[in-house]
């Protein structure tokens, strides 16, 4: 039944933990919530996703090799731009789809190779062990970060139009007269990874930490660990949403320091 | 001053010629939907035009810097922008975008009696009424002291008593610094009483422009 510290959980025992989605479909059944179909493809999705992943990191992780460690973080960042694309609520251009690109790829690629060669000083390079799992953390946070930027900063402008306008009249450039909106966006987006780090250890374990000791690790390792990839989060959050606010206003004025309302098809 | 050659914008403007001349206070009156707000949008270079040309001491606007030709012909709107702050820190807002020199509280006290505004600098903008709001914002502009002036509607909130008060202080304002005014309005009386030169639009087009007393006469 275990393997070292390690329980394994065996087929039958991980077919009983379907129970709570059993519980979960009852409960909206007889409450009358129409959210049965949303909840079987939710756990049915989630499911083969994570069997698939499982799979997939076996292999590349008993084949260490750099290509595989680039074609995942390739297809992690890729994902990840197009669920930010679909996560905004307003409208996007071309050029603010790439800008958006443009900073997640650069904001975590940069932090990535940061955390892995300066801070954990990973050798090889590519250990995939590391640079997949860390790579997942980095991108998915800097991912939820800039999709919360991206809303702040494009609705900001909508909302603040006459405000803008107002101020260029009076000689303002457009760095000036979208200073706040940028600021906000910078702000809004940033928010959510700094509470996470006040209520970190104390509201609730994080779920690296939680599953290293799961898996036998020391507390005392789980959590350096926990505070150098926590460090690393907030960096690469600020990074990449710094670079969207500061590249992503400037789509919507043209050459004429004019505020322009972009109508390009994406 | 501005010379405006064949200048098109959407179906809102269509110019085929117009002077606008310096140093005077020129008042655009029109119609509603005449082109009169998107004529000063072009002057102040918020907008460009489709086609045509618009010269400003005889250079092509497209050829100067935006921002500094903003802060040379400042506009103030019809609604004027408010920060939710004092009426100091709205005065100083607009300094800061012109990245002039900060005036002292006793200049810019004295710009708000000027525009017949009895408040105190630490009073929060957003309670004014929207009369006082409108000559706080003059009072941000007159602080700027720009070449030209671009006012779009500047007496619509205020009472007929303040309008007269308010107008008349802006044309002695201009009078006395030797500067351009661009004012749109609707009333025929600021025209008659304080306009030297009077541009009247039509659907877009130049229906008559010329000396106030010309046109009057006319």
């Amino acid at each position: 039944m275990s393997t070292g510290s390690v329980i394994d959980i065996g087929f039958w025992q991980l077919a009983s933990a379907y129970v709570f989605i059993g519980l979960l479909l009852f409960i909206v059944r007889a409450r009358g919530i129409n959210r049965e179909k949303e909840i079987i493809i939710a756990s049915v999705r989630m499911t083969i996703q994570l069997v698939l992943v499982g799979y997939l990191l076996a292999y590349v992780f008993e084949n260490n090799h750099p290509l595989w460690t680039i074609i995942m973080l390739a297809i992690m960042v890729t994902f990840a731009i197009f669920n930010i694309y679909k996560r905004v609520r307003v409208p996007l251009t071309l050029r603010v789809k790439r800008i958006i690109a443009f900073a997640m790829a650069s904001g975590t690629l940069f932090s990535l190779v940061y955390f892995l060669l300066v801070v954990l000083r990973v050798y090889p390079w590519y250990d995939s062990r590391y640079f997949i799992p860390i790579a997942g953390m980095i991108i998915g946070n800097s991912m939820t970060g800039i999709a919360l930027g991206v809303n702040h900063l494009v609705e900001g402008i909508h909302k603040q139009w006459a405000t803008i306008e107002g101020s260029l009249m009076l000689g303002a450039t457009p760095q000036m007269a979208v200073k706040d909106i940028v600021n906000d966006a910078f702000d809004s987006a940033l928010l959510p990874t700094i509470n996470s780090m006040v209520g970190m250890g104390i509201v609730f374990l994080p779920g690296m930490m939680t599953g290293q000791i799961l898996s036998g690790v020391s507390p005392v390792t789980a959590i350096q660990y926990q505070i150098a990839i926590m460090l690393g989060i907030v960096g690469s959050v600020a990074l990449t949403v710094i670079l969207f606010v500061h590249y992503g206003y400037q789509a919507y004025f043209n050459s004429r320091a004019q505020l322009v309302e972009v109508t390009e098809s994406a | 001053m501005f010379r405006l050659e064949k200048v098109r914008y959407k179906h809102i403007l269509n110019i085929e010629k117009l002077e606008i001349p310096e140093r005077k206070v020129v008042c655009v009156f029109g119609e509603s939907g005449a082109g009169k707000t998107t004529l000063l949008r072009l002057l102040n270079h918020l907008i460009s035009s489709d086609s045509g040309q618009i010269f400003m001491y005889n250079e092509d606007i497209t050829q100067l810097d935006p921002i500094q030709l903003r802060r040379r012909v400042v506009m103030l709107p019809q609604t004027p922008i408010v920060f939710a702050s004092s009426i100091k820190a709205n005065l100083l807002a607009a300094i800061e975008f012109s990245q002039k020199t900060v005036p002292t509280d006793e200049v810019m006290q004295d710009v708000l009696s000027f525009v017949k505004l009895a408040k105190d600098l630490t009073t929060q903008a957003q309670k004014l009424s929207g009369g006082e709001k409108q000559r706080m914002a003059l009072a941000r502009v007159l602080l700027l002291e720009p070449d030209v002036l671009l006012l779009d509607e500047p007496s619509a909130a205020l009472d007929e008593e303040t309008e007269n008060i308010v107008i008349s202080k802006i044309v002695e304002y201009v009078k006395q610094k030797n500067r351009s005014l661009v004012m749109v309005t609707h009333s025929k009386k600021v025209v008659s009483d304080y306009a030297d030169y009077t541009i009247e639009l039509e659907q877009g087009r130049v229906k008559r422009a010329g000396v106030t007393a010309c046109l009057l006469e006319a």
